[in-house]
This record gives C-alpha cells, sequence and structure tokens, in this order.
C-alpha cells in the first residue's frame, strides 16, 4: 500500500536527485546554482517530512537564502560564462564510470538490505525551536561558541582576501 | 511510512552527485557548488537517523535522538564559513588569472 509519505518523499526525492543531475549537466554556472536551490528547497521538504521543521525553516532560510545569493553574488562579479571542457583521461572513463556504478550499487545495497525495515514515521521528530534550543545552548554549548569563532575568522579572511592588495609602485615605463 | 534505507539511499545519491561534479566540472565555482551538494547529503542522513533513533530508539531517548539535528546546525556553519572563504580565495585568483577554469591554476602562487 502506497502511502502519503511515501508520494512525498518520492516526490520532494525526484526533484532532488533531478537537481543533482541537472547541476552536473548544465554548463553554465548560474543555472547549476539554480538547479542546486531547486535540490535545497526539496530537501527542506524532505525536513519537514521527518518533522524537523526547525531545521527545514533554517535550510530555506541560510543555505537557499543566504550562502546560495552568495554563490550567485559571485557569479555575477566575476561574469562566469561557459566553462570550458577539457578532455579527461581515458582511464578515468574507462574505469572511473564502472567502479562508480558498482560501488553505488553496491553501497545502495548494504544499505536496503542491513539498515533496518523499520519505517520512519511522518514527523517523527520533535523538530521545534523549543526542543532543539536547549540542547544547543545546553549540551552542546562549548561547539556553538567555537563555531562563533571559527564564523569571525572566516569573516576576517573573507575580507582580507577579497579587498584590494595594496598596489604596488607601477614599473618604469620604458621609451616616452 | 518510508523506511530509514530511503533517505539513505537519496542522501548518497546528493553526496555522489557532488562527488561526480567536483571531479568532472572546470569551473571553479560550480565545484564549490558541488561541495555544498555533498554537505546537504550528509545533512539529510542527520536528520533521517535522528528521526530513526527518536522512533526505535528505546533507551536512547531523550539527549542523543534529537542531536542529529543540532549537528546539521554545525555543519550549516561550516558550510556558510566555507562558502563565504572559499568564494574570497576565486575571487583572488580570478583577480590574479582572469579565468574560473581549474585547468589554468596551476600554480599556488597568487
Amino acid at each position: 500500500m502506497i502511502s502519503v509519505h511515501l508520494i512525498l518523499f518520492l516526490t520532494f526525492g525526484t526533484v532532488a536527485a533531478a537537481g543533482a543531475i541537472n547541476l552536473l549537466a548544465q554548463t553554465h554556472p548560474i543555472n547549476s546554482a539554480l538547479s542546486l536551490i531547486a535540490v535545497m528547497a526539496a530537501l527542506a521538504g524532505e525536513y519537514l517530512l521527518l518533522g524537523a521543521e526547525f531545521v527545514a525553516a533554517v535550510q530555506v532560510i541560510v543555505y537557499a537564502g543566504a550562502i546560495m545569493v552568495l554563490f550567485v553574488f559571485v557569479i555575477m562579479l566575476l561574469n562566469a560564462g561557459v566553462e570550458e571542457h577539457t578532455k579527461g583521461s581515458r582511464v578515468a572513463v574507462l574505469f572511473g564510470i564502472p567502479g562508480m556504478l558498482i560501488g553505488s550499487v553496491l553501497l545502495a545495497w548494504v544499505m536496503l538490505r542491513h539498515s533496518g525495515t523499520e519505517a520512519v514515521p511522518a514527523g517523527a521528530l520533535p523538530g521545534a525551536p523549543k526542543m532543539i534550543g536547549p540542547l544547543l545552548f545546553h549540551e552542546f554549548l562549548l561547539p556553538f561558541e567555537i563555531t562563533s569563532i571559527l564564523i569571525l575568522v572566516a569573516i576576517m579572511g573573507a575580507v582580507v582576501l577579497a579587498s584590494k592588495p595594496p598596489t604596488a609602485p607601477a614599473p618604469p615605463r620604458e621609451g616616452n | 511510512m518510508v523506511p530509514l534505507s530511503y533517505y539513505l539511499v537519496l542522501g548518497g545519491i546528493l553526496f555522489a552527485c557532488g562527488v561526480t561534479g567536483f571531479l568532472i566540472k572546470r569551473n571553479i565555482i560550480t565545484i564549490f557548488m558541488s561541495i555544498e551538494l555533498m554537505l546537504n547529503g550528509v545533512n539529510l542522513s542527520f536528520v533521517a537517523f535522528a528521526a530513526h533513533w527518536h522512533a526505535v530508539g528505546g533507551e536512547l531517548r531523550g539527549l542523543v535522538p534529537l542531536s542529529g539535528q543540532v549537528f546539521v546546525f554545525f555543519v550549516m556553519v561550516v558550510a556558510a564559513a566555507e562558502a563565504a572563504v572559499g568564494l574570497a580565495i576565486i575571487i583572488a585568483v580570478y583577480r590574479t588569472r582572469e579565468t574560473l577554469n581549474v585547468d589554468q591554476v596551476n600554480l599556488l602562487k597568487l
């Protein structure tokens, strides 16, 4: 019997997988960025199905909102065009693609066989901010504070890297 | 009712697409997006495991089941920091190399 939960899971999963494959197929970075946004929105749907509503909201706001806007901003800033293709090595084509197929089939088989057949009920998780907050600010207080330091370092690193380097004195021009 | 393995397989598909994109793409921005795709696949398995252990956990009830969701936030923070620094590096590389093709960026010296 096909439940509504399974239908919703398959819908969001198909969108996510199709977006991921479309990210690979597109040659222009802006198209890849848009399909990645589709993947993230579909994943937010999956989180909602699991009951993790706060994670879903943060996924949309932070990932699809902030991080992808940063990506699109850089794509427009650098005026990125269609990527030119370079030929990969023949060994990679000969062994890589069959190896990847075998590996993924093996992995899927192991997961389907051994990771238990217990179904995850829809909306099982208590994912409200009321449940997450105490966990984040009591049990995981030290990692939380460390991530704030990480963010600070990342901000300073980004500013240092992206700011214009001090202009060196122009080399004396020959002639005139 | 969806088995846990379906979520894991979906996460594996996303991760595999990310790895493939990381290897075959030549545009440095798309390579960064592939890394974000990999992190998203991992996040899905985190939340799926959290739901799984909350449902069947038994004596694990309480702290352990929900911490999968908290780790998703830490992964997101790391992804945000990585995106900020990585895109700044891309801008610095583009300023000196005038290209986004990783095949033409073959020296570490800026």
